[in-house]
């Protein structure tokens, strides 16, 4: 099963390695991992996607919060949630893959963010998932190149991850 | 308001941490902080002679103070030769603090003189690790490590210093902080009493029941009320490697050590339970065996101060975060109000069990004809000639688990040796950390002849500082544990696991200044040991020629149940 943990951690230099070298270490699996500072400049705000039966994830958020510089882990799949990811595309742009580009990216509300003779840039967030569908439903024969931010996650309503 | 430059701040807070000894060794990056050393009184250094044997020293008197041991090793070579001790502490749960030195700030990641990334290097293998940014840190670095290293469950706590964080011309006002507060960091302190409850019901129900206690016992101080616990019970108890002598070792109740070398009672008395009480365990594979086939009537009641411990490798039925003492605690309470009453008539019959189980195998080997001693026979002996008293320190292969099942420790903290890490070389200086801190104890290196030479240039630390340890070799002539697996698994094929031209150890011990006996007969063996003993004063290294061809037994069948073991060369249960 694929979960999304959201940890809370000390902003100081090396926490972030303790995190993803914890993966590693124990032979986790990460598909997505995302960081930045929150309004709080002490504190980080990780989101990491993973997958594996309730077995590993549970040693996954035990083994998570016992790093001293974790402060808190909550499992947001376990809730109402909202997931989002940003994702830029860069397509070979010519003759009639110019026209298709541009209207799959408005159908899946996408945005054309850079264009040249030759190619495009086209910016989609969505949920994982959504991106996906984008990227099978253009021809990859056009595709130069994929980049993708990995998952942002919220929990749904009053619930939130704080101190 | 008092000024002193980041060395003086760190023997500073050391002192005020309370600690009087540290183990080191100097080296370019840690220049400043051993002048700020020669410059007091406060704390003694003890100069090792390669940087894993300061570790090692700083861990055994964690090991009997539960207090954390300090080691000081300059950057690069001498922050390496540390890592094989910061991670025998770290598998132990050993509370640990280990200040390395670190080239210059301005030249970190420029491949300097003696540069490695310490924190990086050390990383999976410390509780948590800091690196020094300002001088003024340097107070409540130090604090925060001590607190984060004992605190919970234990652990090594590494502190990179850059060398110009300690300049000497460089003051700042130095403020010790009285107390620590960390949002990130809050062991728990009490069990769930809803859980506690539970488990009390399972403890107090059980037909068959077994305590299976480790080394959080010891570490967590609870071996009063675990004794309390299971003599109100009248329940039996087994011992960890990690948690010999946290239950008496001579007492009726004590079923000995379990696991792969554990005894035949211990393994049987888990296997047939109905209830397994385990407290400061981890279910080590060295004690499951197979796991689908582990335990299979029994209820497990897990108490750990570790959550990551409890359902790692066994699902427990009613698992209890929090630190055994407290919990220990209020199970005896509630066996002081308890109504229900333990089933003495079931007991009655698992106790008949038991003895059974005893009397067939209870802790025997094999004495052949031959001349030859056995290496439990120098066991033994050390137990009577020390009466079971002295601190054991060991290395690791088979003389580990024959001191292990033979001698039997009725204290705990007596018993050191790596258990998680499994470190030859480990016994030496750790008997050496203790005998400075308990000089008027008996100190036992329980050894190998192929362990010992994995630390043996320590004998001049123990001619400069006077450390009288006794080295108990017994020298069966190979790596003995290797040829073990050797004749079970390769057919005897004895790779590499000869130590042809071994040293005249007599000689080499001599030449530091010490004595050495060489002892090849048993009816010698009690006149030189108790001989050996009563030279108060000197290092004594008692040669002792062994049976090269004994196994250690029992031993469990690999990933067969608990009970599955060979008995001796031909048995098998
Ligand atoms: C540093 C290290 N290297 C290798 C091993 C693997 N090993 C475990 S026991 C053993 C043999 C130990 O020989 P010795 O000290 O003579 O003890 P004996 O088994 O003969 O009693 C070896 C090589 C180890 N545990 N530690
Ligand atoms: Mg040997």
């Amino acid at each position: 099963m694929r979960h999304i943990l959201s940890v809370l951690l000390e902003n100081e230099p090396g926490a972030l390695s303790r995190v993803v070298g914890l993966f590693s270490q124990r032979n986790f699996n990460i598909e997505t991992l995302t960081v930045a500072a929150t309004d709080d400049p002490t504190l980080s705000r990780i989101t990491i996607t993973t997958t594996g039966v309730d077995k590993v994830v549970e040693q996954i958020t035990k083994q998570l919060n016992k790093l001293v510089d974790v402060v808190k882990v909550v499992d947001l799949t376990e809730g109402d949630h909202i997931e989002r990811e940003l994702m830029m595309v860069k397509y070979k742009a010519t003759g009639a893959a110019r026209d298709e580009i541009k209207r799959t990216a408005d159908i899946f509300r996408g945005q054309i963010i850079d264009i040249t003779p030759t190619t495009y840039v086209v910016q989609l967030v969505g949920s994982s998932k959504k991106l996906d569908a984008f990227m099978e439903a253009l021809d990859t024969s056009q595709l130069i190149e994929v980049v993708r931010t990995g998952v942002s996650g919220i929990a749904r309503g009053e619930k939130t991850l704080s101190v | 308001m008092e000024l002193l430059s980041g060395a003086e701040m760190l023997i500073r807070a050391l002192h005020d941490q309370g600690i009087t000894k540290i183990y080191g060794y100097p080296g370019g990056s840690v220049l400043h902080i051993y002048d700020a050393l020669f410059q007091q009184q406060d704390i003694q250094h003890i100069l090792v002679r390669h940087e894993q044997a300061a570790t090692h020293m700083a861990d055994a008197y964690a090991r009997a103070t539960g207090k954390a041991g300090v080691a000081l090793v300059t950057s690069g070579p001498g922050a390496t030769n540390a890592i094989t001790g910061i991670a025998t502490a770290y598998c132990d749960s050993i509370p640990m603090v280990v200040i390395t030195g670190q080239v210059p700030s301005h030249l970190i990641g420029e491949d300097a003189f003696q540069e490695t990334d310490m924190i990086g290097i050390s990383r999976p293998i410390v509780k948590h690790s800091f690196s020094v940014k300002h001088p003024s840190e340097i107070p409540g670095i130090v604090k925060k490590a001590f607190h984060i290293a004992e605190s919970g469950r234990p652990g090594p706590v590494v502190i990179d210093v850059p060398k110009d964080m300690t300049n000497p011309t460089d003051k700042f006002e130095y403020v010790f902080p009285k107390t620590v507060k960390m949002r990130s960091y809050n062991p728990v302190t009490k069990g769930h009493s809803g859980q506690i409850k539970k488990a009390f019901d399972l403890l107090i129900n059980a037909k068959r029941p077994i305590i299976y206690a480790g080394g959080g016992v010891i570490i967590g101080r609870a071996c009063d009320e675990l004794v309390e616990l299971a003599k109100t019970l009248n329940y039996p108890v087994t011992n960890t490697l990690m948690g010999l002598g946290g239950y008496p070792g001579t007492d009726r109740q004590s079923v000995g050590m379990l696991g792969m070398h554990g005894s035949y009672e211990a393994n049987m008395t888990m296997h047939h339970s109905d209830m397994i009480f385990a407290v400061g365990v981890r279910f080590d594979d060295r004690v499951t065996n197979g796991l689908e086939k582990f335990c299979p009537t029994a209820k497990i009641v897990h108490i750990d101060i570790d959550p990551t411990s409890i359902s790692k490798n066994i699902r427990a039925d009613v698992p209890i975060v929090g630190p055994a003492k407290a919990v220990l605690q209020e199970f005896l309470k509630l066996l002081k109000a308890s109504k229900v009453k333990p089933d003495t008539e079931a007991h009655k019959a698992w106790w008949h069990q038991i003895d059974d189980w005893r009397t067939r195998h209870g802790g025997r080997f094999l004495t052949d004809d031959s001349e030859l001693m056995k290496p439990q026979q120098v066991i033994q002996m050390l137990s009577k000639v020390t009466n079971g008293d002295a601190y054991v320190c060991s290395d690791v292969g088979q003389h580990q688990m024959f001191a292990a099942q033979y001698y039997k420790f009725n204290k705990p903290n007596r018993w050191i040796n790596s258990g998680g890490l499994g470190t030859m070389g480990f016994g030496f200086p750790a008997a050496m950390g203790i005998k400075v801190n308990f000089p008027d104890a008996d100190v036992a290196c329980v050894t190998g002849e192929g362990s010992i030479q994995m630390n043996i240039q320590e004998l001049s630390t123990c001619s400069q500082y006077d450390i009288p340890v006794k080295i108990i070799c017994l020298n069966n002539g190979s790596l003995g544990m290797v040829r073990q697996w050797q004749d079970m698994n390769y057919e005897s094929r004895h790779s590499h696991s000869y130590m042809e031209s071994l040293p005249d150890f007599v000689k080499l011990v001599e030449a530091y200044g010490h004595v050495g006996m060489r002892v090849e007969k048993y009816a010698d063996l009690e006149g030189a040991m108790r001989e050996a003993f009563a030279m108060k004063d000197r290092l004594v290294f008692m040669d002792i020629i062994v049976d090269p061809k004994e196994h250690v037994y029992p031993m469990q069948i690999p990933r067969g149940a608990m009970r599955d073991m060979l008995l001796s060369k031909t048995e098998r249960t």
